[in-house]
């Protein structure tokens, strides 16, 4: 199902992903550049080696369960389940447009490869919660993502589901946080410190691993651990990411969270990771 | 069950979850730690492996009913309407409503009986909340048969339903295997005077008004609304053209709900002098049910009195 690429061709297809967000936000004229670039390596890792998924299936009852949380970082998502194969790289060019399956928030049912409609955060884990325990209804043996954005754990949802995934160690449950330190507004820390957050997580019942989120490699060691892991509780990665990663002038700054480069931004961005 | 017979539209209500999953093995409950109010707890008893008690965090059960709805399963998400329907609301609209999850929703506790708990538990605005939402069905039942009826109507959907019940006992108006069409109003009483359009635990207190009012040579035709929305276009029409004069009676906030609706419908269609009993724009109190009630004319003496009133004050008002 998943391609065998090794991880130096990972990072290729994380390039690739990452150009292609900037090439899709300036044409859109919109998108959540921010938080889309720091996931990329987390999308690479699941959607290029981790998920048992099939993109002339998206509907196999035994495919791995993907949610993105982080409904915002829909350009990300996008971008990567087109390079998997779901739709052709050209719808791309609709994204956030009237009538296009690519919404500025993903839909399930205009989007292919979609598992899940998000936009309202801190809603994704109880999803995924619900799919983990029909899973085990249903005896089937699939894994359920979820990633989560770090601004978005400051929702309460987010721990109600925590508690009851940890207090009943669901198994076969992964979450991850793209812990990028920025949110809307402001630094996660100057808005409200998630802090100390392994421990909250340890606390409400989940097995921890952090890892450096654009690592390909460290993503991969953590979530061929995290699978094992799973089996007998719900395990957390926390991905130590930055905001905006690759391009130097959006890195860390929270007023990249939902804008778009103009057409010199988007000149210099393009330089900056052609140089890379 | 006997007509006339007084019972609690929550226990009929509990009682047909228990009978609908026995016919039906994918269908789950789940509650947040009021089951017993609720009287989901009467499904967990008798399937205990498709009850889930989330605990007090509605958020997290209409979440976990979204991701069971993906392999199949048909959830019901109960516990009390005033936090089903805001605590959990926005997990209802994004989470529910606009994925089109075939998720049903139980509002127990409807409007003012609460067992004297007060504002904080009285769901006043829940028809109006979940009318607004796109896609979303509404029901409001008017006895323990029709809570049944509504149930099972529930289950035929393929899509997102809101089922609102009340804590307080309810005569049975309705006969055995009585059925519920979506947006079909049910016409218990003709008459020429004043229509009064009513929907859950009202319509038997307006039944007994229009006695009532028969007594007083005041001629009423009743309309009840099983379902708030779709509701039907059709009844509304030929009451405001052939009567002229409408009093809508509910266990609910005349904001948004069963009143809001017939005056878009009769605003649109053929405008005539519509009178909306139900509850003030206030929060409700704690105390007894009925002398409550009687505060806002919402019982049968009160349903005949505006409804004689508006009679008598013709299409003018």
């Amino acid at each position: 199902m998943a391609p065998e690429y090794d991880v130096g061709s990972l990072e290729s297809v994380a390039r690739q992903i990452r150009a292609l967000i900037i090439d899709t936000a300036h044409a859109a004229g919109a998108g959540h550049t921010g938080g889309s670039l720091s996931e990329v390596e987390i999308l690479t890792a699941l959607y290029f080696s981790f998920l048992k998924v099939d993109p002339s299936r998206p509907d196999w009852e035994e495919r791995d369960r993907f949610i993105l949380s982080k409904g915002h970082a829909s350009l990300g998502y996008y971008v990567t389940l087109a390079l998997r194969g779901y739709f052709p790289l050209d719808s791309l060019k609709t994204f956030d447009r009237e009538d296009s399956a690519l919404q500025a928030h993903p839909d399930m049912h205009k989007c292919k490869g979609v598992d899940y409609s998000t936009g309202s955060l801190g809603q994704g884990l109880s999803i995924g919660l619900g799919m983990a325990l029909g899973r085990l209804k249903k005896n089937l043996q699939f894994m359920t993502v979820v990633l989560l954005g770090d601004g978005e754990c400051q929702e309460g949802q987010v721990w109600e589901a925590a508690m009851f995934a940890g207090s009943k160690r669901i198994p076969k449950l992964i979450a991850i946080v793209d812990y990028n330190k920025v949110q809307l507004s402001n630094t996660i820390d100057a808005n409200l410190s998630l802090e100390p957050f392994s421990i909250k997580w340890e606390a409400f019942g989940w097995n921890v691993l952090s890892v450096n989120g654009h690592n390909i490699a460290d993503l991969l060691s953590a979530l061929s651990r995290a699978r094992a892991m799973a089996e007998r509780g719900p395990v957390v990665i926390i991905a130590n990411t930055i905001k905006g990663k690759g391009v130097s002038f959006m890195e860390g700054n929270y007023e990249w969270h939902g804008k778009a480069p103009n057409d010199q931004e988007y000149i210099a961005a393009k330089k900056e990771l052609s140089d890379r | 069950m006997e007509l006339g017979e007084e019972i609690a539209q929550r226990t009929a209500f509990g009682q047909a979850l228990v009978e609908l999953g026995a016919k039906i093995p994918n269908m789950l409950v789940l509650d947040a730690d009021v089951g017993p109010s609720t009287q989901t707890h009467l499904f967990g008893r008798a399937y205990p492996d498709r009850f889930i008690e989330v605990g007090i965090a509605e958020q997290n059960m209409v979440g976990i009913a979204a991701g069971l709805s993906t392999l199949g399963f048909i959830p019901w998400v109960s516990t009390f309407a005033v936090f089903m329907t805001k605590r959990a609301g926005d997990q209802i609209r994004n989470s529910i409503a606009h994925a089109r999850a075939n998720v049903k929703i139980n509002g127990a506790y409807g409007g003012l009986p609460t067992g004297r708990a007060g504002a904080t538990h009285s769901a006043v605005e829940d028809l109006a909340v979940m009318r607004a939402m796109p896609g979303m069905i509404v029901m409001d039942p008017a006895d323990p048969r029709e809570a049944i009826a509504c149930a099972q109507l529930a289950m035929d959907i393929e899509g997102p339903v809101y089922v609102r019940t009340v804590r307080c006992p309810v005569p049975v108006i309705f006969p055995e295997h009585h059925k519920v069409a979506l947006g079909k109003a049910v016409k218990l009483h003709e008459g020429k005077d004043v229509a009064i359009i009513s929907s859950g635990m009202m319509t038997p207190r307006a039944l007994k008004a229009v006695e009532v009012l028969e007594g007083q040579g005041v001629s009423a035709r009743l309309l009840h609304m099983p379902t708030i929305k779709p509701i039907d276009v059709e009844a509304i029409r030929d009451a405001t053209e052939s009567i002229g004069t409408i009093l809508t009676v509910e266990n609910h906030s005349v904001i948004g709900g069963l009143g809001g609706a017939v005056c878009e419908v009769a605003a649109e269609h053929a405008p005539c002098r519509i009178k909306r009993l139900g509850f003030p724009d206030i929060f409700l109190e704690s105390g007894d049910d009925e002398v409550l009630f009687g505060r806002y004319g919402l019982d049968s003496a009160g349903i005949a009195a505006a409804a004689k009133a508006l009679a008598e004050g013709g299409k003018k008002g």
